[in-house]
């Protein structure tokens, strides 16, 4: 008689089995390479007709800037944007695989996205890989239901809050926050709030800095403010450009060798088809 | 003014701040005890320097540069006092403001702050200190920061002194309670969009 089979569901996250391997391999010195994080501040807050994030776009690597003007305001769903902080490929690929799946979800419920939709894509997923995936993200959105904004961190938990901050400056964003915000702000003040909190970040940050990007959600409209606030201009550059006119450098002595010109013609063989 | 034990709140009316002599305040966070021993150094110092009556007494700046040398060479002994000092005051109309930390890391400017402070309350007093604030501006900046503090630091409690030094002399004032705002319309019913969040 054959046994029956169970139907196993299809098992997610990592496999742990190498990690003893791992680990002994560490004692006897071998370096696992590193990982590029954004040491970043990401903020987000409820206004009177939405929501509006705010991250700052410097992308660490270690002690050196990696890139000086990375988007970390991430696209979900027309309605809804996501700002990731914590390792950078993380936040990219799980902020695409949910887009993705939330765009495939649309096209069968032929409805708007949900925030709460994405929420609990994004929380199952990381909660699987129990803290691994590294990305703390600050999601927002206005759907059917209202404005929401939520926070995931990279163990799977969430918090739905009015104003939250995430990343290595969320201390100094969130002092702006907790001391400014109330509830009603119109769309001025709350861009305002939120360009303080990212710059409060810039500032006083060492992993935060370069420029503002802020992404006002509304019902029925998003705008994505690239590079809304430049507080870190390159200064001292020349006006004049930089030509230098003959006579500016002293020609202590000139040598002209000319170059002979040489063609070399080469007998080929005729190619054969 | 809370002194934890560990996780536990064990002492709810620690007194950070004190004066030193005529000129000085000193307020100390970490340790409460290394806080002790170094306002009894601090006393054999104002004693033995009142002794001289040479009409001349230390002001914030010997006193920062005491406080200093005595942190930095505990660390170089690898037995250092677990506190980061403040220490400020006026002397002959010059103010003075300066910190210690518990390596002897010492630096003076216009505004300091020590532990959490240092990621919560510099952002804002940067922000928004400026030359020649009144006492009144001067309390409601750190009682801003006061605020973000008590929200965001566990180990806060709504219990707090302001103390006031000038040239005529010192006010620390009673301890007082600073007023909270928790009825945000989302803190009502958090998980009302989102069933098993928090």
């Amino acid at each position: 008689m054959e046994k029956a089979r169970v139907d196993l569901p299809p098992k997610g996250g990592f496999s742990f089995d190498l990690c003893r391997r791992n680990e002994m391999l560490t004692k006897k010195g071998l370096q696992l390479p590193g990982f590029r994080k954004t040491g970043t501040t990401i903020v987000g807050l409820i206004f009177e007709d939405g929501v509006i994030l705010g991250a700052d776009t410097r992308a660490t690597e270690g002690p050196i800037v990696a890139d000086k003007n990375c988007e970390k305001i991430h696209y979900m769903a027309p309605n809804i944007y996501c700002c990731g902080a914590g390792t950078a490929a993380d936040t990219e690929a799980v902020t695409d695989m949910v887009s993705s799946q939330l765009q495939l979800h649309r096209y069968a419920t032929r409805r708007e996205s949900r925030v709460i939709t994405a929420l609990t894509l994004l929380k199952s997923h990381l909660f699987s890989y129990q803290g691994h995936v590294s990305a703390a993200l600050v999601l927002g959105g206005v759907d059917i239901t209202g404005p929401h904004l939520h926070t995931v961190y990279p163990h799977g938990s969430t918090d739905t809050l009015p104003f939250a901050t995430m990343g290595s400056g969320s201390l100094a964003a969130m002092a702006v926050f907790e001391s400014k915000y109330k509830e009603g702000l119109t769309r001025e003040d709350g861009i305002q709030l939120v360009g303080e909190a990212i710059c409060s970040g810039i500032f006083n940050d060492l992993g935060s800095g370069s420029n503002v990007d802020v992404c006002v959600i509304t019902k029925g409209k998003t705008d994505y403010l690239r590079n809304h606030q430049l507080p870190n201009p390159r200064t001292y550059i020349s006006s004049r450009g930089y030509s230098f006119d003959r006579g500016h450098t002293e020609v202590l002595s000139t040598k002209i060798t000319p170059l002979k010109l040489k063609a070399e013609v080469v007998e080929n063989d005729a190619m054969e088809e | 003014m809370a002194g934890s034990y560990g996780s536990t709140l064990r002492y709810k009316n620690v007194e950070r701040i004190k004066s030193i002599g005529k000129h000085t305040l000193l307020g100390a966070s970490g340790e409460v005890s290394d806080f002790q021993e170094i306002l009894r150094y601090l006393d054999e110092l104002i004693i033995y320097d009142d002794m001289w009556d040479d009409g001349n007494s230390l002001g914030p700046k010997e006193v920062h540069n005491y406080l200093t040398r005595v942190m930095y060479n505990r660390r170089n002994k690898f037995d250092p006092l677990f506190n980061s000092l403040v220490v400020g005051g006026v002397k002959n109309g010059q103010k003075y403001l300066g910190m210690v930390g518990m390596i002897g890391t010492h630096y003076e400017d216009n505004h300091v702050a020590t532990g959490f402070g240092n990621h919560l309350a510099r952002p804002l007093m940067r922000a928004e200190w400026h030359e020649d604030m009144s006492f009144e501006e001067a309390v409601k900046l750190l009682e801003k920061c006061l605020l973000v503090l008590l929200y965001r630091d566990r180990s806060a409690i709504n219990k707090f002194q302001i103390a006031k030094i000038t040239e005529v002399g010192v006010t620390i004032s009673e301890p007082y309670a600073l007023k909270t705002f928790w009825g945000f319309l989302a803190f009502q019913n958090p998980t009302k969009g989102a069933e098993g969040s928090w």
